[in-house]
């Protein structure tokens, strides 16, 4: 049993990690959340402050991180050419450090080549570059079409592709995870980094749009 | 070759490749914070520091946790689900603990016991 | 265990339906494809799933097939292709004589 000191300390861990505006379901498995959380701490498995860390991770993402690394890409020959040959080293000095045993893998939209990602078997997704997947990316539908269907789907999500461009589809299903490139809008010739870096959207770099002409 | 005619596994409930279904809904939620607070807690039991289970063994718990429970529990209940039978199993905790620690965190917050 | 497939060769997919986590998803099984790049050694996650250490680790390819190979009803532009990884154990040389033996 814990001593009532620990008790009080984890009960204050929890009043600190509730935003009491932000709507909260603390449903089942909410609270077993809570409770497995509380009892690995006293185990010491791992301490409150690394549990703060992870937390802080996914509260804040890193979307911006795969745009900075698109615009990058698009100004900067040496480096498009590491991304495309090893993404994983080529991310590395923007520290992004990659799960377990997985590697990133850009691929590159031309004018013939349009790439969609998705994971059939579960939710893969490059977190370190884009965090936390949106809820359509881990849906039914979108996993068990887009690997069949892949222009249906495109054209859902307002992509209509020239003739004449091959769609390929790359099923996350191991240890890759994959980043599109996108195709860089024309238009944007005298733009900086920084501006590019501002039309690169989220869903274009899983390949489900394409990154518009500025307007 | 039929389905009958061999001793083949059925196709996984998670393996969805191909099986169709309707239009893609693109409505996003913001994720509340018992959802980050999942991801952290199972994110954190995988990592380097407690590799206390690895992303294979939740996976494979999420996907043998049956048909309806996956099509029904959202997301992140999943993740936790699987989590919790993994740690069971592996004997870190017992559902016991588990449950009576539930209880002591509802009356702690208010909460009425779910069934 | 070093790869045996090379950026080019044609590859069958083994058309086993064995329980557990399996990563070879059930639709490309059976399936003709190409290696179109070979990504290293990795642990096998089938093996890591049920709490083994997935070694020795595996070669680790990047298929390419053709849509109309995946499903016979692609209604797509024909030149339209599927990309997945798949690990060495899963992979037949696809010449007909090894393939039955």
């Amino acid at each position: 049993m814990p001593t009532i000191g620990d008790h009080d300390h984890s009960h204050e861990d929890h009043e600190r990690t509730f935003q009491p505006d932000e709507e909260d379901s603390l449903g089942y498995y909410a609270i077993a959340e809570m409770a497995v959380r509380e009892l690995l701490i006293e185990r010491g498995i791992f301490t409150a402050d690394e549990f703060r860390r992870h937390l802080e991770v996914a509260d804040h993402g890193n979307q911006a991180l795969g745009a900075k690394v698109v615009a990058r890409a698009w100004t900067d020959p040496d480096f498009k050419a590491s991304l495309l040959r090893d993404g994983s080293v080529a991310v590395a000095e923007y520290d992004v450090e990659m799960l377990g045993h997985t590697r990133l893998y850009a691929v590159e939209n031309t004018h013939d080549v349009h790439n969609v990602i998705v994971c059939t078997l579960c939710s893969c997704y490059p977190k370190p570059l884009l965090g936390l997947p949106p809820d359509w990316y881990k849906s039914r539908n979108y996993r068990a079409r887009v690997a069949r269907e892949p222009r249906k789907v495109l054209a859902e999500f307002g992509t209509f592709l020239p003739e004449g461009v091959t769609v390929r589809v790359h099923d996350s299903n191991a240890d890759m995870r994959y980043l599109v490139l996108p195709m860089r809008p024309a238009g944007t010739e005298g733009y900086t980094v920084e501006q590019l870096e501002g039309l690169v959207t989220r869903d274009a770099m899983i390949g489900v749009t394409v990154v518009g002409a500025p307007v | 070759m039929t389905q009958q005619d061999d001793d083949r596994a059925p196709r996984g409930y998670h393996d969805l490749g191909g099986v169709g279904g309707g239009p893609v809904d693109m409505t996003e939620h913001v994720l509340e914070p018992w959802e980050k607070r999942v991801d952290a807690l199972c994110g954190i039991l995988v990592g380097k520091k407690c590799r206390l289970m690895t992303i294979d063994e939740r996976r494979d718990a999420i996907e043998t946790l049956g048909e309806d429970k996956y099509t029904s529990l959202k997301y992140y209940e999943l993740w936790m689900a699987g989590t919790m039978n993994l740690l069971i199993e592996k004997g870190t905790l017992s559902q016991d603990e588990i449950d009576e620690r539930m209880d002591q965190i509802r009356r702690r917050l208010g909460l009425e016991a779910e069934e | 265990m070093s790869a045996r497939f090379a950026i080019g060769d044609t590859v069958r997919i083994a058309e086993r339906y064995p329980p557990g986590h399996i990563r070879t998803p059930y639709y490309i099984r059976g399936k003709t494809g190409v290696v179109a790049d070979v990504l290293g050694a990795f642990p096998n996650p089938e093996e890591r799933a049920k709490a083994r250490d997935g070694l020795p680790e595996l070669p680790l390819y990047r298929i390419r097939f053709r849509q109309t190979e995946a499903w016979p009803d692609y209604d797509g532009d024909p030149g339209d292709t599927l990309d997945m990884e798949i690990y060495h154990h899963w992979l037949e040389p696809d010449k007909p004589a090894e393939r039955s033996g």
